[in-house]
Parts: structure tokens; C-alpha cells; sequence
């Protein structure tokens, strides 16, 4: 902590530092550092099997990396259980995603509600049926018809798994969010979107940043969203860094066209 | 005066409206024959037949409902359920046993039965905890071997016991509480474990279950804290498997053993979730009660040699139900005579057809071209952009 307190300015919301981790003799991803500023969106892309979704498997504790470490807005998170690094403020969707199926959509966004502090309620307290429990339950609702609002999710006594996949999507990162999170991880969110789709989803993102202050890292392959939204990249090859910087510079950058597109020769 | 009245009338008749008979059907029910059977048994007007009937009931449905916290909300599949109604049961029995034999209570006391019952659930509780501590870090059928191990361990343990703790192989001794009102006690505690069920499952607590049924992954990246949540629901579900348990020693009071808690009744208890419908209290209710039924009704026509058939035709039942719930003539013919779709039916009669497939939003997927051309208009350079997909989930789930 000593360390980290006088290596940190404010603004850095993440900082990995030489990140790695190891599947036996296997390095799946090893010496990554950045760091991602507040209210930024950064990207992380690369070709497939790169390592991007291994490095936010490790970011929101899915696997313990094996060198390295890495600090939320200057506390380390390095080896904590998924929930708690939820807790401290990292929230994620997914490649695939992965709603509540057979719950509905206002409830996807209530599980995400129910850890914020100001939600609290025990177990015995719902169990009786107190009057706190009927008042937390009210207030949780009436958030996440509001989240839903926003994002233009009005139907929210659908089953989720009924959704279109576009508004699917956008559920997954209204869940997110509703953790309250201080740093937001999309795992290829454009990912099987239709153009208009995916227009859409350009706007939220934006959205989010601007209306919820957020900072985020997103994993794309669609390089024309890439270049669209994100201030920064990195871009990943076999497990290591391969660019890092400004976002034209990077896709210029003939190692990462080569990366890509492979050799000449 | 009177327009306050009216008004005061159209609020509660609105919110009347509101409220989801779904949760409440099952306990008025339940309440209406603990009442109406209750006092014909009082007033000497109902049969013993019927009493015990209620009884047995009474045990199955509590079974049913605390297994399908763990079955259908939660996920997991256990096989172990008889062996906490088996702690229940030896434990409720013997505090009754000594409160009566030695602390000089009646058989009929209600103060030693609600002791008792406490006394088994808390037991079971306590089991179900130190079981589930490391038995819930596995999933699934490791999860199912663990908690059938439980119960066939349980079971040797009390028969094995010494005589003078648990009665070993001859069986423990409890007290015999008076048929005219045990079942209407049995039915009170029914209506106690419906209620908490269901108060847990509708809240907060109860939105972390399901969310970790339906994806344990995604629940853990929205801070369910999914362990804590798991222990709960082992532990809430095994309490009422004791209570069960206890009511049982009180229902076959004079003698009872472990030998009726094996594998098979874990499973018949399983067989009643599962008929119900996973995650559904009342299907749970209904198939707990007609299992119930079914299995007196043939004990008391085949008798003697004919016993054999018993669980013949038992199964024969039960595969019939499961056929039911799912032929695919059945299911049709159920949703055109489903009340509900046919009042909607005719209220959106007038309204005009759903429109074109490409206006639907739900239906981008089936119109290839648009994705297509995406794909090669758009600065895309993924490369072999479909092997992200399949390779990726395993790589997630191995965590």
C-alpha cells in the first residue's frame, strides 16, 4: 500500500503492472503493463488467442495471475475472490453473454443492485418480513426501472433470455453498472451486432462514460468501433504487449498490421 | 362519509387486483383444510384414515418444499434430503422421549412437540452446515455422491447406535401425540415452511439464488457472494427436512428406526420437485400431496403378495406424469385451453397482425445479407472470426 500510495496520481483509475500468468509451462499472457485514466475508454485488442480475455479473467479474479499485480485507484486487488473484487468496484459482461436467463429483466439489474451499501438488508430481516425489508426492496425496484430507463429497456417483465440480442447486450452492461462500479470490463461487446447494432452500442458506451463518469477497457475486434470510441489501445500478441498508445497511432503501427494480416513475404 | 368509504373500497379492490395469487393460493388452501379438516377432527366427525393421510401429506409437502430451495432454486442436485429428516427425526424424538419419560410431560404436551421440532431442525441445521461446508465446493453429481454418502451414513450410525441413546437397530422410542390434532400441528408447520420459503425466495436473497442457478459465473462477477448463498440454502433446506424428520417420529410414534431413510426416499422426494416442476412451490405442493396419495392408496389395496406391483404401478404413474408434462399433443392442447391465452386472444382479435419480419427487432438474426455485408464493408480483420466463440467459454469455466 506504502507503494502504491506514492506511485498513484488520482487520475489513474487502473494500473497493471508486468501482469502474467502461467497454465502449467504455458504463458498465456505475461509482462503487460498500463495504465487506464479516469473517464477514459481504453482498448485491449489483438489477434485470437492473444490473451485479452485471460488478462480480464485475471483483472476481475476469475484466475489468480502468477507475476504481477495490479491496483484499483491505488489498492491492490491481486488475488481477492470475484465477488470481492466486484465489491471494490470492477465489473465485467462477457464474450458470450451470460444474463439471468430465467429471471426478469428488472431482476438482472436488481442482483446487481443488491450490494451496494445502501441496499443492505439481513437475512432474517427479509425472512420476517420487516418493515426494512419492504422499504430496501422498494427502493432496489424503483433504481432499476430507472437504470432500465436509461437504457431504453422498457420491457422489464420480460424473461431475459426473450431479449433481442442487441438489447441483451445492453442489459449485461445495465447489470454492470448496477454494481456500481468504478471501472467497467466489456468483453467484445460488438461481437455477432449488426451494424445498426452496433451504432447503438457506440452510443452507449459514450453515454456510459459521460452520464455514469466511468472509466472503460473494452476488449473489440471491430476495428472501426475501436478507432471510433477508444482513446487508447493496447494491443496483445501471444500473450504480450505488442503497441501501446494513441489509437491512430497503434493501427498504423506496421508490427501490429503485420500481427494481423501476417508477413509479406 | 360514504364517499370515502367508496374510495377507500376501489384502492383495496385495486390493490387486490395486484397481488400475485401465484404466492398466496397455496396457503389458503392449506389454511381452509387445516381449518375445515381440524374441526371435524375435533368434533369426532373426520376418520383416522383421513388423519393420517393429512399427516403424511403434511411431511411429504415440507420435504418437497425445503428440497426444492436447493433443486429448483438454487440449482444443485441433492440426493441427501432423507438423511437430514433422519437427524431431525432421532433428535426431535429423543428430547420428546426424555422430556416425557424423565421430566414427567404428557405424550400430548405441545410444549414438548415445538421443543422437539426446534430441537430436530435445529440438528439438521447444524448437519447440513458442517456437510455443505466442503461439500459445496462441488458442483453437481459430485455434490449428489457426497450428499447420498451423508444419508446412507447417517442411517448406519443410528442403527449402530447403543440402545440406550438412540434405540440402535430395535429403534427409538417417542411419544404418541393425539391423532385429532397432530395433523392440524403438522399443518401449521407446512404453512410456516411455505411462507419462509417463499419470503426468502422473493427478495433480495432469494434473486442471489436464481441468479446463481442461472449462471454461477456471472453471478460471482455481480458480487454474489455465491458460497455464503449456497451454505444458506443447504442449511434453511436441511432445517426443514429436520422438522419433517421430527413430525415423522411423532406420526409413527411408538417405535421408529432409520431403516425407511435410504436411497430411495431421497429420491422419492426428489421425484416430487421434479414432478412439480423445478422452481415451482405449488407444482411441488400438488405432486408432494398425490404422491403421497397414491402410495397409501396402494398400500391399502395391495396387500399380502400383490405388494410386488406396488412400485410397478408406481412407476408406471410416474412415467405417465412425465409424459404428460411433456408429449408435445398434450402441451399443444393444453396451451389452446389455457384460459388465460384465450381471454387475451380475443381482446387482441381486433388488432392487427405482427408485422414484417424485417421490423422486428427479435428476428435480426434471420436476415443473413445484413450481417454479411458488415462484414465485408467494415475495417474488419478478425481472421477466423469464429473460433473465439467456441474456444473461449471452456476457458472461463475452468476458473
Amino acid at each position: 500500500m506504502e507503494k502504491s500510495n506514492k506511485t498513484f496520481s488520482d487520475d489513474v483509475v487502473l494500473k497493471i503492472e508486468d501482469l502474467g500468468i502461467a497454465f502449467g509451462g504455458l504463458k498465456a499472457v505475461q509482462h503487460v503493463s498500463f495504465e487506464v485514466k479516469k473517464n477514459e475508454i481504453y482498448g485491449l485488442i489483438g489477434p485470437n488467442g492473444a490473451g485479452k480475455t485471460t488478462l480480464f479473467n485475471m483483472l476481475t479474479g476469475v484466475y489468480t495471475p502468477t507475476e504481477g499485480t495490479f491496483y484499483l485507484c491505488g489498492e491492490e486487488l491481486k488475488g481477492m475472490r470475484q465477488e470481492k473484487i466486484s465489491h471494490k468496484g470492477i465489473a465485467r459482461t462477457f464474450q458470450n453473454i451470460r444474463l439471468f436467463n430465467n429471471m426478469t429483466v428488472v431482476r438482472n439489474v436488481m442482483v446487481g443492485l443488491s450490494n451496494r451499501p445502501e441496499y443492505r438488508c439481513g437475512f432474517f430481516t427479509s425472512l420476517l418480513r420487516l418493515p426494512k425489508h419492504f422499504k430496501v426492496e422498494k427502493a432496489m425496484l424503483e433504481k432499476a426501472k430507472e437504470l432500465l430507463r436509461i437504457f431504453g429497456l422498457d420491457d422489464e417483465k420480460n424473461l431475459a433470455c426473450n431479449l433481442p440480442y442487441g438489447k441483451q447486450r445492453k442489459l449485461e452492461i445495465a447489470r454492470a453498472l448496477a454494481t456500481n462500479p468504478r471501472l467497467l470490463l466489456l468483453d467484445e461487446p460488438a461481437a455477432g451486432m449488426n451494424p445498426q447494432e452496433t451504432e447503438e452500442l457506440v452510443e452507449t458506451i459514450r453515454f456510459v462514460r459521460d452520464n455514469f463518469d466511468m472509466t472503460i477497457l473494452l476488449i473489440e475486434h471491430d476495428m472501426s468501433l475501436v478507432s471510433k470510441i477508444c482513446d487508447e489501445l493496447t494491443v496483445l500478441n501471444f500473450g504480450a504487449v505488442l503497441a501501446q498508445g494513441k489509437v491512430d497511432e497503434v493501427l498504423n503501427d506496421p508490427e501490429v498490421i503485420k500481427a494481423y494480416l501476417g508477413d509479406d513475404e | 362519509m360514504s364517499k370515502f368509504d367508496k374510495k377507500t373500497f376501489s384502492s383495496f379492490f385495486n390493490k387486490l387486483k395486484n397481488v400475485k395469487w401465484k404466492h398466496y393460493i397455496a396457503p389458503i388452501v392449506i389454511a381452509i383444510i387445516t381449518i375445515v379438516c381440524g374441526e371435524m377432527s375435533l368434533t369426532d366427525n373426520l376418520k383416522m384414515t383421513y388423519q393420517v393421510m393429512l399427516e403424511k401429506m403434511a411431511i411429504a409437502m415440507i420435504l418437497a418444499v425445503s428440497l426444492s430451495l436447493v433443486v429448483g432454486f438454487l440449482g444443485e442436485l441433492s440426493l441427501g434430503h432423507a438423511g437430514f429428516m433422519c437427524v431431525g427425526m432421532y433428535m426431535g424424538g429423543k428430547v420428546a422421549a426424555v422430556m416425557v419419560q424423565n421430566a414427567g410431560y404428557g405424550n400430548d404436551n405441545v410444549f414438548v412437540f415445538f421443543l422437539a421440532v426446534l430441537a430436530g431442525g435445529l440438528a439438521a441445521a447444524i448437519c447440513g452446515f458442517i456437510i455443505g461446508l466442503p461439500a459445496l465446493r462441488l458442483r453437481g453429481d459430485y455434490l449428489a455422491i457426497v450428499t447420498l454418502a451423508f444419508c446412507q451414513i447417517v442411517k448406519t450410525i443410528f442403527i449402530n447406535s447403543s440402545a440406550e441413546t438412540f434405540g440402535g437397530a430395535i429403534g427409538l422410542w417417542t411419544p404418541r401425540m393425539n391423532r385429532d390434532y397432530m395433523f392440524i400441528l403438522a399443518m401449521g408447520l407446512l404453512l410456516i415452511t411455505i411462507i419462509a420459503v417463499q419470503n426468502i425466495i422473493r427478495s433480495k436473497h432469494g434473486r442471489a439464488i436464481t441468479a446463481i442457478r442461472d449462471s454461477e459465473i456471472a453471478a460471482r462477477a455481480t458480487g454474489v457472494e455465491v458460497t455464503k448463498y449456497k451454505l444458506l440454502v443447504f442449511v434453511v433446506s436441511s432445517f426443514f427436512a429436520g422438522i419433517a424428520g421430527v413430525l415423522y417420529s411423532y406420526s409413527n410414534a411408538g417405535i421408529v428406526s432409520s431403516v425407511k431413510f435410504d436411497y430411495n426416499y431421497s429420491i422419492e422426494i426428489l421425484v416430487m420437485v421434479v414432478l412439480g416442476g423445478m422452481g415451482s412451490i405449488n407444482g411441488s405442493l400438488i405432486a408432494a400431496a398425490l404422491i403421497t396419495y397414491i402410495n397409501i392408496e396402494l398400500n391399502k389395496y395391495l396387500t399380502g403378495n400383490l405388494a410386488v406391483l406396488q412400485n410397478i404401478i408406481y412407476a408406471t404413474i410416474l412415467i405417465l406424469f412425465v409424459i404428460y408434462n411433456n408429449a408435445p399433443a398434450l402441451k399443444d392442447f393444453r396451451e389452446r385451453t389455457n384460459p388465460k391465452r384465450l381471454l387475451s386472444k380475443l381482446k387482441t382479435r381486433n388488432k392487427k397482425e405482427s408485422s414484417d419480419v424485417r421490423d422486428d427487432e427479435a428476428a435480426w438474426d434471420r436476415v443473413p445479407t445484413k450481417i454479411h455485408m458488415d462484414e465485408i464493408l467494415s475495417l474488419d480483420l478478425r481472421i477466423q472470426s469464429n473460433e473465439p466463440e467456441k474456444k473461449m467459454p471452456d476457458d472461463e469455466e475452468k476458473q
